[in-house]
């Protein structure tokens, strides 16, 4: 029992884990509609990532790739402030959040 | 050692980072009423002297600075000066054109040199933390710009376009650097380029290539990726469109050229064939869209997308002779379309309450200035000799044929051809007699002040001197393309390149 709960998970579950929560975000992002949601698929994807960082600095011994987990969190945060402001702004001008009716104009 | 000091490695950028502090901070502290325009000209002037700094980067020697995370050298110093000299023209021709009681004017100033700092340290960084970092300082910056009309109903929907777009495929570039940095431990650009080949994990190592190039890509606007692009382009404001159709453009090309050509040379066989394809569709999607429109600005946005495909084909040709033949033609078409959107922007205002191709018809009538200089810049778009257009598409399809992309090259004329239509479509209307009964004086002239004349005047003497003496830039190119393919050897980063043999 103990040296079951002493063993490590391989490496492999967490980039496997890393890559079903990547991919979680872009279909939210391609399949939600409204714009809250599909910003917040943006930021799971962005924790994939992460997640994919911190096995690989374990794997290599790397601090580089902690670091780049702070940047990236760093980043996420103004991303977040830019991109709350937008959706207010559309909001404001649209009385809308639905992806669908934010169509003025036409692709 | 390092004979030279690492803050003149990023001399310009920091002089760009103190402008725009300086702008966003007296700003705040200015009263109300006070006009904004002089905070603009600080800007412009700031601007000027990151130009001057990157130009005084040629007189020491080339090299990497802060433990091998950024470089000095003729490829980052000729990106630099182009991207310096656009951000001052599309400052100059905000200054006259912004209306003066618009709000947060300072900080549209501000926001143009923070993304200048961005796009620019975007070319100069060998370490993919800072191009990440430079590469999200530039787009934050331009999503807020996108939507500076935020009281139309179009501004917040480009800025919303143009971020959600804009994340999204800078997260796949994010994940594309952790599978690199999985495979090779490192993510110093010099070592990937010396480890990638030998890589344990080699399907990381082109898992991780494919998702930085949906990154890129985006961020250039080719095809399969361009859709943002006309609606951006819609709903900013004309000056903000100058500045980004060119300038993150440019910079994205210069990490293209740099991702491609100095860290992954080994991968040859797999980014060569996707560039291919990315070049033609970007070509012919472009070309048949901008066919069918009415408004200049949406036009204009495909042919963007066009452009971003006659540069591509630069691609396949080989080494220095390809990055040569990209580096001039984003030169060129920086060059060309910033002065179309300059002219753009006088004519139909800043609120463009003439945004249609109909609205442009007798433009030479009513502005003989502003008419001739549309046509000039299509003519030069279209690719005619004498201009900056026909020696960037000659150089990019002659490094397309040279690397054995005959067909490349064959798609890229027929689709040249193809363009003319929409270009000439434009340039007719504007010298059309306009009827009787829609007289002159229905639609004012537009006026010429003496910030956008500088504007004006830089756009068409850039375009002219790449038009008749190409080969003082093309030889500025190969300076860079050559300290692409030739890079040092040994990087110095001590402490920080802790990269071992992974466990067992």
């Amino acid at each position: 029992m103990s040296s079951f709960f002493s063993q490590e998970i391989p490496i492999s579950w967490y980039l496997l884990l890393s890559a079903v929560l990547f991919s979680l975000g872009v279909a939210g992002f391609l399949i939600k509609r409204n714009l809250i949601t599909v910003f917040m698929s943006i930021e799971l994807m962005l924790n994939a990532v992460n997640l994919s960082f911190v096995t690989f600095a374990h794997q290599w011994h790397a601090v580089k790739g902690q670091i780049f987990v702070l940047f990236v969190m760093v980043v996420a945060a103004a991303e977040a402030a830019v991109g709350l402001a937008i959706i207010i702004a559309v909001f404001r001008a649209r009385a809308t959040l639905a992806v669908d009716r934010i169509d003025l104009m036409k692709l | 050692m390092n004979p030279v000091p690492d803050i003149l490695r990023i001399l310009p950028e920091v002089i760009l980072t103190l402008t725009g502090v300086a702008v966003m901070l007296i700003d705040a502290s200015l009263p109300p009423g006070f006009p904004r325009r002089y905070l603009g000209m600080a800007a412009a002037v700031g601007t000027t002297l990151a130009l001057w700094a990157s130009v005084g980067q040629l007189y020491f020697p080339q090299g990497t600075g802060f433990f091998g995370t950024v470089e000095t050298s003729a490829f980052t110093i000729f990106f630099h000066v182009l991207i310096c000299g656009i951000v001052l023209v599309a400052l100059l021709l905000s200054l006259d054109t912004l209306p003066e009681d618009s709000h947060h004017q300072g900080e549209f100033y501000a926001l143009i040199v923070f993304g200048a700092v961005g796009m620019c340290l975007l070319t100069g960084a060998v370490e993919l933390l800072v191009v990440f970092i430079a590469l999200e300082i530039s787009s934050i910056s331009t999503y807020i710009l996108a939507g500076y009309r935020k009281n139309t109903g179009s501004g917040p929907e480009a800025a919303i376009k143009y971020f959600l777009l804009g994340s999204f495929a800078t997260a796949f570039l994010l994940y594309g650097v952790a599978l690199i940095f999985g495979a090779t431990g490192t993510t110093q650009i010099y070592e990937i380029a010396h480890l990638a080949p030998t890589a344990q994990n080699h399907s990381f190592v082109l898992a991780g290539l494919a998702l930085m190039l949906v990154g890129i890509l985006f961020k250039v606007s080719a095809a399969p990726f361009h859709v943002w692009t006309p609606d951006v382009y819609e709903g900013a404001p004309s000056p903000v469109v100058a500045l980004l159709s060119t300038a993150p453009k440019a910079a994205a090309f210069a990490l293209l050229l740099r991702v491609v050509y100095e860290m992954f040379p080994s991968l040859h066989s797999l980014w060569s064939p996707l560039l291919w394809i990315v070049a033609v569709l970007s070509m012919t999607v472009g070309n048949l869209a901008a066919l069918r429109q009415q408004n200049v600005k949406r036009m204009l946005a495909y042919s963007s997308i066009a452009h971003a495909g006659y540069l591509l084909a630069a691609f396949a040709g080989l080494g220095t002779s390809g990055i040569a033949a990209a580096s001039f033609y984003a030169a060129a078409y920086a060059a060309m379309n910033v002065g179309i959107f300059a002219v753009i922007t006088l004519v139909s205002g800043y609120d463009e309450k003439l945004p249609l191709i109909d609205d442009f018809r007798g433009l030479i009538y009513r502005s003989p200035l502003l008419g001739s200089l549309l046509i000039f810049f299509l003519v030069s778009l279209v690719g005619i000799p004498f201009t900056g257009g026909f020696f960037g598409k000659f150089y990019s399809f002659s490094a397309a044929v040279g690397g054995g992309a005959v067909w490349l090259a064959i798609i890229g004329l027929l689709n040249s051809g193809l363009a003319a239509a929409y270009y000439l479509r434009l340039a007719l209307a504007a010298a059309q007699r306009p009827e009787k009964k829609n007289a002159e004086a229905a639609i004012p002239a537009p006026q010429v002040g003496i910030a956008v004349g500088a504007a004006l005047l830089l756009a068409v003497a850039a375009t002219l001197v790449l038009g008749i003496v190409p080969n003082e830039v093309l030889r500025a190119a190969e300076a860079g393309a050559h300290t692409l393919q030739e890079p040092p050897a040994q990087v110095n980063a001590p402490g920080f390149s802790v990269a071992q043999e992974p466990k067992p």
